[in-house]
């Protein structure tokens, strides 16, 4: 099965780090991305620019609207995700357990639906 | 065959389907893979059953005969089916490779069959799930209780109920939650939530959060069944724990109602009332568990409960290993209740003012301000203390807080009782 791991946080933490201390968190990234891929698990994941550089529209009565910023503003932001395969809900929520993130922020763990 | 023995068959059917058709359908749910398909094969292999078994004779072993009966007939069902619907094809297929290639005697293989109730048991209280959830599932394919008879149990209506185990059942399915035991590593916490489920049930009963009732006795004896069966099943220090204190608070059961329904204080209870048995077996419990050395908050609390038990008064009370024991579970498991608890019993045991001086100093971290324990516990203490305008008022605080009818008139007599 496919799952979708969302990694949440609050973006305003990171611009605030210590150089070294950031560098240490992309190096884990690095390390975590290279051992998921080496256990069959990833296909695919990316970090996204933090939710200033969002932009949500909608069409409503044909009519296109956008605004600035994400759909709602919360206290923990969508910071990247991976696109992981899983035996199950416990592979996967082992896998998304060494998400780096998950020990400052969150991680959603959504199901993909199975296109037949 | 005579009607005789038609009769003893369809006799037999009935305590089967009572003694093994949660096993049953334990077995089923791995053979098929999904929760729905599986009951409706139960109900089709004792449907099955209730005719062939009065004409051909009981079988000689009736759970294998079964799950044989319930398989066959899902994989028939869903390639009638599969006419419509060719998905469903493609799944009969799989089911009927899968058993073709299951190694022989697995329908008797009984610890194949104990480890699909344990696979059951971790899937139903699996943490992905909400606890209410858990719970309502648990009861229904553990314990085969009805949608009504869980309802009925939580006071709330069968179709929320009814909603809950659906919206599980889809969760189960969606999100891929595996039907398998736990790996060693995941072992303690999903452990914690079994355990917790069980604790949830037997605490709804043996103090109803609502009502009219103060307990509700078929719930505690259907959280002390699945506590027994977690034991016999599994046996971890803090599921012996759990069973402990399950059977020690149970034995007072008679002694902590009076006749008319009112609620007794343990310091007031008929100790003769206490059932010796539940205690026996209890305190049995606690010292196995407290042997292993891997015992938790469950066990601490039993043996709490244990030294309580062996009072013969309430004034023979052994306090000072009851606060020794509270210190150890504070350590533990850290929580506001336990820090109350521990309060009462310094109180018991260095009088009052020292009881409430810790009691104040919790509320005034606000964590219990709308506990009403808390404020009957305070009350109680001033009322001992001699301040009576202090204890109504506190009283009164704790009356506000309160929704369980025995309860209030617990708190009402005792602010009748104060002297004005």
């Amino acid at each position: 099965m496919k799952y979708l791991c969302l990694i949440y946080s609050d973006e305003a933490e990171f611009p605030k780090m210590p150089k070294a201390e950031a560098d240490k968190w992309m190096s884990e990234y690095a390390e975590f991305t290279d051992r998921i891929t080496k256990s069959g698990h990833y296909l695919g994941g990316n970090r996204l620019h933090p939710t200033q550089a969002a932009t949500t529209l909608r069409i409503r009565n044909g009519k296109l609207s956008t605004t600035d910023g994400p759909f709602a503003e919360t206290k923990e932001q969508l910071g990247g995700y991976y696109l992981i395969e899983a035996r199950d809900l416990n592979d996967a929520l082992q896998v998304a357990s060494r998400i780096p993130g998950a020990r400052h922020g969150s991680v959603e763990v959504r199901p993909v639906v199975d296109r037949p | 065959m005579s009607e005789d023995a038609a009769d003893r068959a369809r006799e037999r059917v009935d305590a089967v389907y009572r003694s093994d058709s949660r096993r049953v359908l334990a077995t089923l749910i791995r053979l098929l893979g999904d929760f729905d398909l599986a009951e409706e094969a139960l109900h089709d292999a004792f449907t099955a059953a209730v005719e062939r078994w009065p004409l051909e004779g009981v079988p000689a072993n009736p759970r294998a005969w079964l799950v044989s009966a319930g398989r066959f007939k899902a994989i028939d069902g869903l390639r009638r089916r599969a006419r419509f619907d060719a998905s469903l094809a493609h799944l009969a297929q799989r089911l009927d490779a899968d058993s073709a290639g299951a190694p022989r005697g697995w329908e008797e293989d009984d610890e194949g069959v104990e480890d699909d109730r344990l696979r059951l048991i971790f899937t139903c209280c699996h943490p992905a799930l909400p606890p209410d959830a858990q719970v309502a599932l648990t009861l229904r394919e553990v314990c085969g209780l009805t949608t009504e008879e869980i309802a009925h149990a939580f006071l709330t209506a069968a179709s929320t109920v009814a909603q809950r185990i659906v919206r599980a059942k889809g969760k189960i399915r969606d999100a891929g939650i595996p039907y398998q035991l736990p790996s060693r590593a995941d072992l303690p916490d999903r452990l914690a939530s079994v355990l917790h489920v069980i604790y949830l049930v037997f605490n709804e009963g043996y103090s109803a959060s609502a009502g009219a009732s103060l307990t509700r006795p078929d719930l505690s004896g259907e959280a002390i069944r699945l506590g027994r069966l977690l034991v016999e099943l599994l046996p971890e220090p803090e599921a012996f724990g759990l069973l402990a204190l399950m059977l020690l608070h149970e034995s007072r059961r008679v002694a902590r109602t009076s006749p008319t329904g009112e609620l007794v204080l343990l310091d007031d209870q008929d100790r003769a009332l206490w059932s010796r048995e539940q205690i026996a077996e209890g305190q049995a419990l606690v010292e196995r568990a407290l042997s292993s050395r891997r015992f938790g908050p469950y066990t601490l609390q039993a043996a709490i409960a244990a030294v309580h038990a062996d009072a013969p008064r309430a004034a023979a009370t052994d306090w000072a290993q009851i606060v020794g024991l509270y210190d150890v579970l504070a350590r533990a498991d850290p929580s506001p209740v336990v820090e109350l608890n521990r309060a009462a019993a310094v109180a018991m045991r260095d009088g009052p003012s020292a009881g409430l001086a810790l009691i104040d100093a919790l509320l005034a971290r606000g964590d219990l301000a709308d506990y009403h324990l808390a404020h009957s516990a305070r009350a109680d203490l001033l009322r001992r203390l001699g301040k009576t305008a202090e204890a109504r008022a506190a009283y009164e605080v704790a009356l506000k807080l309160t929704r369980q009818a025995p309860e209030r008139r617990f708190l009402e007599r005792r602010l009748r009782e104060l002297p004005s």
